[in-house]
């Protein structure tokens, strides 16, 4: 297991350092000169400015500068944010938990939900629960997850005042209390992003689980004489994972998508609205590091995919 | 060229002719995706000539009629400047629509492209292409998305206007993230495809790689490729709303459904109507679409069996 995990770790370095490619690659053919408004000021004579730039490294050729800011990123030195002028990694470590439950809890959700109906719906294809199950799931992966959080916070918010819709971290409690009140402040958002996702892994399961129950160990599971039950979760749900695992690790970047745009609508303060308000407001070290961040976590979940691969099909995991 | 072959027993379908006329009959028994169908036609219609039809102007401010439910006046309701939500969201929709559509394009072409060529090409070429989709797959897609409108967004405005610069910049940046699926498939098809016998003989008969491609194995491929296309419309819509609903889309004079929705968010206290018709409208027409992909899914996969 030990190798399997270190070969995984070797083969996402590539994919990290290509990352790191595609992003540099924008920045670098971003238009805009970090000198431009040097370039324009009569006071600076032109010699400085060249000095400046030669001093900075911003001559060099384009390989050795992304080779700097390469370094500078893995050592965790991302500079300072321009707004708050609080360096980019201490922000961004602030924010990272909070993401990270959030997309951690809905996703628990998401996949509550879906195996079991999707189960069910491949265990007895075209019956009722079946029809109503599936057209339910694609009404709920065809509904943006930004129109799901105002509606939720029309119904539960406004009209039924039930739940706050603005996500507070500071709450006015202690104790039990405080507990609740996070709780309640994180229904909505955890359930935007789970129902969203719930429903598109809800078809993946399905399928999957209909490729598989049609299989020759099935039948001999069944003519053994075991009970439903058993066949369905030890040999069918167990075979039926192994696709599933990978289809929710190809969806991760569509879940940091999803978290971005929930913590947008219920201002919760994780690194996804960090992202939009340094967008908003031109502050590209910030901008940078959390693209970064993200990135970095799509390739961790894959890894996590990776690993529960190899748990969830032993051929693999020894080969 | 079917007719003249004699109808074996197995395919006894009544007048099968075309292979699109199987489809199409394949496509009816689904009858949400008929059903869905008929919603974009009428949707498509109604964006496109309902301007025509509804004249009230996009941009006329009634500060008397402030964010008002829906009235005989305003079917729709009126935003927070009493301009008309139901002439804004026909236009808006024509944008939002043919953002879909434009970027489902550009996704398909890159799409095939790469798939073709990864997939007639072996080796190298194939193992690059392979290691380049999968980077793309493993990116964090909203992110880069908002970090490439944000660098670039001025150039292009400054190029094309406000209105070209920012539907050439989010179609480019959307069909950029949402075509490795279809090469993908594109690759799978050409790998079991160019080992059958019709393309043998093709090549026995010495057609080119780029013939064979073209109008041997590429047609055959098609079916995926349709049905992928289809669920890239719904994606891409959905993309450029949330672009818009954070803020970063079009700007506010361009009223995208998404837009709508941003500008709506913080009068939902007072003005639900407002962001209801842009989501309603979204959901309804992302909705529409993916059931018309699982009506095609049905229709243009032979090997499924339908009762």
């Amino acid at each position: 297991m030990g190798a399997f995990i270190l070969r995984r770790l070797a083969l996402a370095v590539p994919s990290l350092l290509g990352i790191s490619v595609v992003l540099f690659t924008v920045l670098a053919l971003a238009p805009g000169d970090p000198f431009a408004e040097l370039a324009t000021n009569s006071n600076v004579p032109p010699e400085v400015r060249e000095h400046l730039r030669a001093s900075l490294g911003l001559n060099d050729p384009v390989a050795s500068r992304y080779l700097h800011w390469l370094v500078a990123m893995l050592h965790g030195d991302w500079g300072f944010s321009f707004i708050s002028r609080v360096d980019v990694s201490t922000l961004i470590w602030q924010r990272v938990p909070v993401t990270l439950g959030l997309i951690g809890t809905s996703q628990l959700l998401a996949l509550a939900i879906a195996i079991p109906v999707g189960t069910l719906s491949a265990v007895k294809p075209y019956s009722w629960f079946d029809r109503i199950a599936s057209t339910i799931a694609l009404a709920g992966f065809s509904l943006p997850t930004f129109f799901t959080g105002i509606l939720l916070i029309l119904v539960f918010s406004i009209k039924l005042d039930w739940l706050p819709f603005v996500y507070r971290s500071d709450v006015e409690a202690t104790g039990w209390h405080a507990v609740v009140e996070h709780v309640r402040q994180a229904i909505m958002p955890v359930c935007v992003l789970g129902l969203f996702q719930g429903a598109g892994w809800t078809r993946y399961v399905r399928s999957a689980v209909l490729d598989v129950i049609r299989l020759d160990h099935v039948t001999t599971a069944r003519s053994k004489g075991l009970a439903e039950r058993v066949v369905v979760t030890r040999h069918v749900l167990r075979n039926a994972l192994i696709p599933v695992v990978t289809l929710v690790a190809l969806q991760m970047p569509t879940v940091f998508g999803g978290a971005i745009v929930t913590e947008q609508i219920f201002r919760i303060p994780g690194i996804g609205s960090l992202l939009i308000d340094a967008i908003l407001r031109n502050d590209t070290p910030v901008i940078m590091g959390v693209t970064f961040v993200f990135s970095v976590l799509v390739i961790v979940f894959n890894l996590v995919a990776d690993l529960l691969y190899g748990l969830l099909d032993p051929r693999i995991a020894y080969r | 060229m079917a007719s003249s072959i004699p109808a074996s027993p197995t395919a006894s379908a009544p007048g099968a002719a075309s292979p699109w006329r199987e489809a199409w009959r394949r496509f009816r028994r689904h009858r949400m995706a008929v059903a869905s169908l008929a919603v974009i036609a009428l949707l498509v219609a109604s964006v496109v000539l309902g301007p025509l039809a509804w004249r009230m102007p996009i941009d006329a401010i009634d500060f008397s009629a402030m964010t008002q439910g829906p009235t005989l006046a305003h079917p729709f309701g009126t935003d927070d400047l009493g301009q008309d939500l139901l002439a804004r969201m026909l236009y808006g929709g024509r944008i939002s629509l043919a953002v879909g559509f434009a970027a489902m394009a550009m996704a398909v072409v890159v799409g095939v492209t790469v798939g073709a060529v990864a997939g007639i090409s072996r080796g190298p070429v194939d193992a690059a292409l392979m290691w380049l989709t999968d980077l793309f797959l493993s990116l964090p897609q909203l992110p880069l998305l908002l970090l490439v409108i944000y660098l670039f967004r001025e150039q292009l405005k400054g190029m094309f206007g406000p209105e070209g610069g920012v539907f050439i910049l989010i179609v480019l940046v959307i069909g950029c993230f949402r075509w490795m699926q279809v090469a993908r498939l594109v690759r799978a098809q050409f790998f079991s495809l160019r080992e059958r016998e019709f393309v043998e003989a093709a090549r026995a008969l010495g057609a080119t790689p780029w013939r064979l491609t073209w109008r041997h194995i590429l047609p055959n491929a098609l079916g995926p490729v349709i049905v992928a296309g289809t669920i890239d419309v719904a994606a891409a819509i959905i993309a450029e709303s949330t672009l818009s609903f954070l803020g970063l889309g079009f700007p506010p004079d361009i009223p995208t459904w998404g837009r709508l929705l941003f500008d709506s968010k913080d009068h939902l206290d007072i003005a639900a109507h407002w962001a209801l018709f842009p989501g309603a409208a979204i959901f309804l027409t992302v909705m529409a679409i993916n059931f018309v992909g699982d009506g095609l899914r049905d229709a243009l996969d032979p090997r499924r069996v339908l009762s």
